[in-house]
């Protein structure tokens, strides 16, 4: 702190100018969150802006409804099921690479990154094949039916939870490991009492991740379901496409403030702990 | 030695860890699409007919040449925004930073339905433009700002300026501040320094920024099907409508066959030019 040349250093920031079309980008971003809100306070049943007074009733509607009470219990069931299953794969798959390192790992960690490159429409597609299919000779996993639709959110979630496996057990010292097996411990203990214990912070992240990816997920959801295993997102799809229901900006203006509080949360979080 | 023995886990330990993701994915994933990649060539009869309609069908090639053309104009403007915000994310004072990190997640986070609807919000014919342009004065008549083409394009690029933001970021932040200084130093301008050093060290970034959103803008299907409303319809909706609306099984699969060959060109060049390691982190 002593002789920094801080004319230089300051020189380096963004002008005014980068900084005037960072600050209209940002506001371009923003708009589309804030403009819902409006529209939700209106006391219309179409979509208006309100002129005059406002009103709750599409936030009620959303409370009341059991439409969206059954969606929203639908959403989080499968978005808890499909978290946890994507998790377990993903820490095995990651465990079974740092612990054994095989030779074919690039390989095998490609092949696993598939339905994370491949456009979600053809995913949905392959899903819509796998499950119509599966459908003929069971009732249990099949197309329109919620363990469907976890099968589907798994395979989905996997790619990016491996992704942030690896980068997660990367940050491991392999001492710990090397220390472990010379006192004899077995790749059950090496791979559960050692470096599960580790990672377990990186791993609450990456559920967080992949149950808000499947809480949103509506392009392959819409190909997998119908009227049975309504999500929340396809309920939402189906009051945009006919008569734009206003309830639907109710619905985005709350999950719109969730995600920001569980983000700003973050931020913060990260800051204190940066701070410390 | 026990010792020894642990330490070479046997194949059934090996298989046990590593194989059921493998696994899941070829009966879930693979197999699957082999039986899509089946349905082009076999329904309703067994023949190549689909793969002609891709390259003859003027309904097809239209939403072909539309989706081109979309996803080549909402690339470049996503990618410009993002290189800018990036910017400011990357070497702004800690305020600029903080408000930059916030306005690049938060949307990041949002689902596209949401985001979609947030757009019609502003741009429906009652929405908020038009709603204060009218009562302004402006203009008499509500402006067409969705269910067409410039709906989708603004929507899509919303969506994208996010996905872009994070590899220029990181290709920024490699940049070694003491080269900017030492162009500084020897005379350029700030304009200089910027068109002739930082721009071409952050190359790497740009090109994986453009590769990432054209992949991504080719596969989109719920904003322009929400913003386009049916008048300006993607490839992926017409997926969409040969599933369920007018079925055409065997040519929604050729069309998904195709659309993985595309993608898997772009992910190579990707690989090719965007030295992805430089990327990530």
């Amino acid at each position: 702190m002593t002789s920094e040349p801080s004319p230089p250093i300051r020189s380096y920031r963004p002008g005014p100018v980068a900084v005037t079309l960072a600050v209209l980008t940002a506001a371009f971003l923003l708009a589309p969150l804030i403009a819902v809100v409006p529209i939700s306070l209106t006391p219309n049943r179409f979509l208006s802006m309100p002129n005059g007074h406002l009103s709750l009733r599409h936030y009620a509607t959303l409370v009341t409804d059991p439409a969206w009470r059954d969606a929203t219990l639908v959403s989080l069931r499968i978005a808890l099921a499909s978290s946890t299953l994507a998790v377990a794969l993903a820490t095995l798959f990651g465990l079974g690479l740092w612990l054994l390192r095989p030779r074919g790992a690039p390989v095998l960690i490609g092949f696993v990154l598939l339905p994370m490159v491949v456009p979600p429409v053809v995913s949905a597609m392959v899903l819509y094949f796998l499950l119509t299919g599966m459908s003929q000779f069971q009732t249990m996993i099949g197309f329109d039916t919620e363990a469907g639709v976890v099968l589907a959110h798994t395979v989905l979630n996997v790619p990016a939870a491996v992704v942030m496996v690896l980068v997660a057990l990367a940050g491991i010292d392999r001492r710990i490991d090397l220390a472990a097996r010379s006192f004899g411990a077995s790749l059950g203990q090496r791979a559960f009492l050692v470096i599960l214990p580790n990672i377990r912070f990186a791993l609450g992240g990456i559920w967080v991740m992949c149950f808000v990816q499947s809480w949103d997920e509506t392009a392959v959801t819409l190909f997998i379901t119908s009227i049975h295993a309504v999500t929340l997102p396809r309920l939402m799809w189906m009051g945009l496409r006919d008569n734009i229901d206003p309830a639907v900006a109710a619905a985005s203006v709350v999950l719109t403030l969730l995600t920001t509080a569980v983000l700003v949360g973050r931020i913060l979080w990260r800051r204190r702990s940066a701070a410390d | 030695m026990s010792t020894a023995l642990k330490a070479a886990p046997g194949r059934l330990q090996r298989a046990l860890l590593i194989a059921p993701l493998p696994l899941l994915l070829v009966l879930a994933y693979v197999i699957p699409f082999l039986g899509v990649a089946r349905w082009s060539v076999t329904l309703p009869r067994f023949g190549f007919d689909h793969y002609g309609a891709l390259v003859s069908d003027a309904l097809v090639i239209s939403v072909f040449v539309r989706t081109t053309r979309i996803c080549l104009v909402v690339t470049a403007i996503a990618v410009t925004l993002a290189y800018i915000m990036a910017y400011v994310w990357v070497r702004g004072t800690p305020r600029q930073r903080l408000a930059m990190e916030f306005c690049v997640l938060v949307p990041f986070w949002i689902s596209v339905l949401t985001r979609a609807f947030g757009w019609v919000a502003l741009l429906a014919n009652r929405g908020l433009i038009n709603s204060w342009g009218q009562s302004l004065g402006l203009f008499d008549q509500p402006l067409a700002l969705v269910h067409n083409e410039f709906g989708v394009i603004v929507g899509m690029t919303h969506y994208l300026v996010s996905v872009a933001v994070l590899p220029l970021a990181s290709s920024m932040r490699r940049v070694d501040d003491r080269v900017l200084m030492a162009a500084r130093g020897l005379g350029a301008s700030r304009l200089r320094t910027f068109w002739s050093v930082f721009l071409p060290m952050t190359q790497a970034g740009i090109i994986g920024a453009t590769l990432l959103v054209l992949v991504f803008a080719l596969g989109f299907f719920i904003t322009p099907a929400v913003l386009g409303g049916g008048r300006a319809v993607m490839v992926a909706e017409l997926v969409y409508v040969r599933i369920f609306q007018s079925p055409d099984w065997g040519l929604a699969a050729a069309i998904s066959v195709a659309m993985v060959v595309v993608v898997g060109g772009l992910l190579a060049l990707f690989v090719r030019f965007a030295k992805p390691k430089d990327l990530v982190g």
